[in-house]
C-alpha cells in the first residue's frame, strides 16, 4: 500500500463572477506524477495554485502527506486558511517552480537556494551550502552560484528555481508550465532536469504544454474543461485514445 | 582680492560647524528612512485604521513648508511641554535645546517623503517574488524583511540619495531656532564682521563640499548594492 501524498478534493473556485473551479478532485499517491493539461482559461493554474493556497479555494479539502489545511469559513462564505502557522509548514512540504521563474533578484543563485533551508528550516549555513551544492549539481547550475538570476539565461534560471524548491526537501512538487516561459531552444534543458526528478520517484503535480512530456512521465493525466475534470486516465489510454470530443480536438492542435 | 581673503577667513568657523549639520542630516536622515519605511507599510495596509493616519501624515507634512514646521514645533511643543510632567523629568535638559525639536521636524518631513518613495517601490515588485517566498513557506514578517524591503529600498536608492541631499542642504533652516550648524554660524559671522556676502559665500562652499563628497559615497554604496541589476553574464 503506498501512502497517499496529496489529496484534493472537490476543489471550487471563483474569481468575481466567474467560477473557475467548478468541483475537482484527484489523488496522488508517493511517487506518482500527475499531469493537469487544458487550454487556457480551463482552469489548470488555479487548480495547481490552489494546492498551496496561493489561491485560496472557495471550498474543497486539500491533505499534504495525511494532514489537512484546516479552514473556516468567511464572512462572505468562502473559505479561509484558520491557521497560518500550520499553512506556511504545509507550504514547506509543497515545493513550487513557477512560469516564470521567480528567483529572488537581490540574491545570488547560491543565496536563492539556500534562503528556505536556513531561515524556514532553520538549517545552519554551512549545511544548507553543503546540500545546495549537490542540488547545483543535479540541474548543471553549478558554474552560475555566485550570478545574479538576471545574468542567466531563462533555462538557466528554472533550473535553479528546481533546486530552489528541491532544497526544501518537499513531499511534493508543483510546476506551473515549467517551459512556457521559455525560448524552444531552452525547453529541453529544463525538461531533461524534470524528467530525470520523475525517474527518481519523486511526487510531482505539473500543469504543461509539453504532450510529449505528460506522455513520458505521468502516471496519471487530467483533462480540465471550463473548471471541470473532462477525462482523466494512464498517458497511454488518455493520450492515445481519448473519449471526449473535446480532448481529441485539444490533443490534434497541440 | 580682500573679498577672497575674507572668506577664505570664515572658512575655519564654518568647517568646525559642519559636524553639527552632518549630525542633523544623519539623525534625521536615519530617523526619516525608519519612520518612512514604517509610514509606507501603513499607507499599503488594508486596515483603515493604519492606512488614514498614514496617508494625513504624509498629506500634513508634505503639504507645508519645513519653516513652518520647523516653528511650530519648536514654539509650539517649546510652549506646551514646560506646563506637564516632563519638566521636571530627566528629559528637560535636553528639551530646552533647539537641537531637539530641529531633529524632529526634520526627521518628520524627511519620513514624509521617503514614504511616498518607499511605499511607490513597495507596490512596484513582482508579485511572483512575493509568491516564491510565500510557496516555501515564509511567514509574512520574514518575507517582509528579507525579500519585499531589501528589494523596495534597493530600487528606490537613487531617490533616497537624493532626498537625502536636499535634507543635508535643509538642515539649513534649523539655523532659524537658533542652532549653530553651518547656516547658523554664517549667519553670526554676518552680524559680527557686519559683512553680507563673505560668510554666505563660504557657507556655500562648504554645502557643496560636503554635497559632492556624499554624492559620490552614495554613488559607491548604490552600485554596490544595485549589482543585481546591472551585473552583466
Amino acid at each position: 500500500m503506498v501512502a497517499t501524498a496529496l489529496s484534493v478534493n472537490n476543489i471550487h473556485k471563483s474569481f468575481g463572477s466567474v467560477e473557475v473551479l467548478k468541483g475537482v478532485s484527484f489523488e496522488a499517491k508517493s511517487g506518482d506524477v500527475i499531469s493537469l493539461i487544458g487550454s487556457s482559461g480551463s482552469g489548470k493554474s488555479t487548480l495547481l495554485r490552489c494546492i498551496n493556497y496561493l489561491e485560496t479555494p472557495d471550498e474543497g479539502e486539500i491533505t499534504v502527506s495525511g494532514e489537512v489545511i484546516r479552514t473556516v469559513k468567511g464572512k462572505d462564505g468562502k473559505l479561509v486558511a484558520a491557521d497560518k502557522r500550520q499553512l506556511e509548514h504545509i507550504r514547506t512540504r509543497l515545493g513550487m517552480v513557477f512560469q516564470s521563474f521567480n528567483l529572488w533578484s537581490h540574491k545570488t543563485i547560491l543565496e536563492n537556494i539556500i534562503e528556505g533551508p536556513m531561515h524556514v528550516l532553520g538549517m545552519t549555513r554551512k549545511d544548507a551550502i553543503g546540500e545546495a551544492e549537490v542540488l547545483m549539481e543535479k540541474v548543471g547550475i553549478t558554474p552560475k552560484r555566485d550570478h545574479y538570476p538576471n545574468q542567466l539565461s531563462g533555462g538557466q534560471q528554472q533550473r535553479a528555481a528546481i533546486a530552489r524548491a528541491l532544497a526544501m526537501k518537499p513531499d511534493v512538487m508543483l510546476f506551473d508550465e515549467p517551459t512556457s516561459a521559455l525560448d524552444p531552444e531552452l525547453v529541453n534543458e529544463v525538461l531533461l532536469v524534470i524528467k530525470k526528478l520523475a525517474e527518481e520517484g519523486r511526487t510531482m503535480v505539473m500543469v504543461t504544454h509539453e504532450m510529449s512530456l505528460a506522455r513520458d512521465i505521468s502516471s496519471e493525466v487530467i483533462f480540465l474543461h471550463k473548471g471541470l475534470v473532462e477525462e482523466r486516465g494512464a498517458p497511454s489510454q488518455v493520450m492515445r485514445d481519448p473519449k471526449s470530443a473535446r480532448l481529441r480536438q485539444f490533443l490534434q492542435m497541440a | 582680492m580682500e573679498t577672497i581673503t575674507n572668506v577664505i577667513g570664515f572658512l575655519p568657523a564654518l568647517i568646525k560647524a559642519t559636524p553639527l549639520t552632518l549630525l542633523l542630516t544623519a539623525v534625521a536622515g536615519i530617523f526619516g528612512l525608519v519612520i518612512g519605511t514604517l509610514v509606507a507599510l501603513a499607507r499599503l495596509s488594508t486596515r483603515r485604521m493604519l492606512s488614514m493616519p498614514a496617508y494625513v501624515f504624509t498629506f500634513a507634512f508634505r503639504g507645508t513648508p519645513l519653516l513652518v514646521q520647523i516653528y511650530l514645533v519648536y514654539y509650539g511643543l517649546g510652549q506646551v511641554l514646560p506646563g506637564t510632567w516632563v519638566r521636571h523629568s530627566f528629559l528637560w535638559p535636553y528639551l530646552r535645546d533647539g537641537l531637539w525639536y530641529a531633529i524632529f521636524a526634520l526627521s518628520l518631513n524627511q519620513a514624509a517623503y521617503n514614504a511616498e518613495v518607499i511605499r511607490g517601490a513597495i507596490k512596484a515588485i513582482p508579485r511572483g517574488q512575493i509568491e516564491a517566498a510565500k510557496s516555501i513557506g515564509m511567514r509574512s514578517s520574514m518575507i517582509l524583511r528579507r525579500i519585499t524591503l531589501p528589494q523596495a529600498l534597493r530600487s528606490c536608492l537613487p531617490v533616497l540619495t537624493g532626498d537625502l541631499i536636499i535634507l543635508l542642504k535643509t538642515t539649513s533652516l534649523a539655523s532659524t531656532i537658533t542652532i549653530l550648524e553651518v547656516m547658523g554660524t554664517a549667519r553670526m559671522l554676518q552680524r559680527q564682521s557686519l559683512l553680507i556676502f563673505e560668510p554666505l559665500i563660504a557657507a556655500g562652499i562648504i554645502y557643496f563640499t560636503v554635497v559632492f563628497i556624499l554624492t559620490r559615497v552614495m554613488n559607491v554604496v548604490e552600485k554596490r548594492l544595485t549589482r543585481y541589476r546591472t551585473a552583466k553574464a
